[in-house]
């Protein structure tokens, strides 16, 4: 059973919509037990850093997420609040990953909104990928590149498109809304 | 790098796809869904669904058909037609759109702009703006193009991205339906005086358009619906043309 960590983003139908295109069964929850039974855990997001990192704190979400032991994907905002801090509403955030969360400099068109390649494919998620290949992205803010980063893009600035530390993956782009490359991401998280 | 973006555009009427006025009559055209996996396939970047029923007892039919688009399309879309409350956009949203995107309602009411970027965030509303030169200014319109307003397109433009919209959707009323190519000059001035995404629309009608809509202006997305439907260019043959220009897109 996969289960996609229950909270206020948008993306969590799409998620599940995509799991399911894959063939596998889902639950959307918020309780501990389910979560860490599950076979992997996908967190989502779409919004704003400190009003997700509050709902979280209010279900204790924010002390439980950090001690999962399954495999975890991180997507999008679900990417940047697994990192230590955001300058979106200058958020402390979960910390498994030690980089920072930057908005972008506004020398160009403020979201990145679209499709754009990456680079650095260091990880078995990004299996049978090439470098070619380009993902969805809408984001405003930023991981920075460190020791965790498993794959780099660029847009105005080089930063991390995706994270990888332990059990705990990230992407800053959303597979599920990557056409047959996104599909070929989570199938490679879903079977790790 | 980030890739200009090509988007088919689907007219929705109860249910089923419509092809535009500007043919013989508004007739149907298919299955939206049928349509849109095409599109998938053949390499569409995002998809928009506009929603031309406009009577209120339909509107659950818009929400039962995005519920089906989204189990089988795994690109983003935007849905639009007929939306004035946060609560069409959250039934919308909670049935999987990506974004939605609103006209008349946002210029009778630029309140309801912060109130949908604040619940869903910026990224999930498009603005559409529907504008026509006359009198040597752009005037936005309403209603489908029925309505002329107070507003011109630039200064509206700049509003739009102050209240907290994410995208603007420009089209030209000029151009559409005419295949002479998309309002270039309108386009330009839009796309360089904000910061967010301009989808360029209306009358695209060759790859040379969007060639010239892309180098020309700021617009990152271009929009069109039925040169895509009739397969009068097929997307992998514009995406090939733009590829060969210099213009990055998906492949």
């Amino acid at each position: 059973m996969i289960a996609i960590v229950k909270y206020n983003a948008g993306n969590v139908k799409s998620v599940q919509n995509a799991i399911t295109r894959l063939g596998y069964e889902s639950i959307i929850t918020d309780d501990p037990e389910e979560l860490m039974n599950a076979d992997k855990v996908i967190f989502p997001g779409v919004g704003e850093a400190s009003t997700a990192m509050q709902y979280l704190k209010e279900r204790n979400l924010d002390q439980l997420i950090p001690q999962l032991k399954n495999p975890v994907l991180g997507i999008c905002l679900g990417m940047q609040l697994l990192c230590a801090h955001s300058e979106e509403g200058d958020t402390n955030c979960l910390g498994i990953f030690d980089n920072k969360v930057k908005r972008f400099p506004a020398t160009d068109i403020v979201p990145q909104m679209g499709w754009n390649n990456f680079t650095a494919l260091n990880s078995p998620i990004f299996n049978g990928l090439k470098v070619e290949d380009d993902v969805y992205f809408v984001h405003s803010f930023y991981a920075d590149i460190n020791e965790n980063t498993i794959a780099q893009s660029e847009y105005i600035l080089p930063f991390s498109a995706a994270l990888q530390k332990d059990n705990f993956y990230a992407t800053q782009f959303h597979p599920e809304k990557s056409a047959s490359v996104g599909n070929t991401i989570l199938k490679n998280f879903l079977e790790l | 790098m980030l890739k200009k973006r090509i988007i088919p555009c689907l007219d929705i009427q109860d249910g089923r796809t419509v092809k535009g006025v500007n043919f013989l009559d508004i007739r149907d055209a298919g299955d939206p869904i049928e349509l849109a996996q095409r599109y998938v396939k053949e390499g569409a970047d995002e998809l928009v669904f506009l929603d031309i029923t406009a009577t209120v007892e339909k509107r659950k039919t818009l929400v039962e058909l995005v519920t089906k688009i989204a189990k089988e399309i795994n690109i983003p879309f935007t849905v639009g037609g007929g939306i004035s409350s946060v609560d069409d956009v959250a039934a919308l949203v909670q049935a999987g759109a990506d974004k939605v995107s609103i006209n008349s309602a946002a210029v009778k009411n630029p309140d309801l702009i912060s109130a949908i970027a604040k619940r869903f965030g910026s990224q999930c509303l498009v603005v559409a703006i529907d504008t026509k030169f006359e009198d040597n200014d752009w005037w936005v319109y309403t209603h489908g193009g029925r309505n002329k307003t107070d507003l011109k397109t630039v200064a509206w433009a700049q509003e739009i991205e102050r209240l907290g919209g994410g995208e603007i959707l420009l089209t030209s009323m000029n151009s559409d339906g005419t295949k002479d190519g998309f309002s270039l000059d309108i386009t330009k001035k839009v796309s360089e005086a904000i910061s967010l995404p301009v989808i360029a629309s209306g009358g695209a009608g060759s790859e040379k358009h969007f060639k010239e809509v892309f180098e020309q202006t700021k617009a990152t997305g271009g929009l069109a619906a039925s040169i895509f439907h009739f397969n009068e260019i097929p997307i992998p043959v514009l995406k090939d043309y733009l590829s060969r220009n210099n213009i990055s897109v998906r492949k």
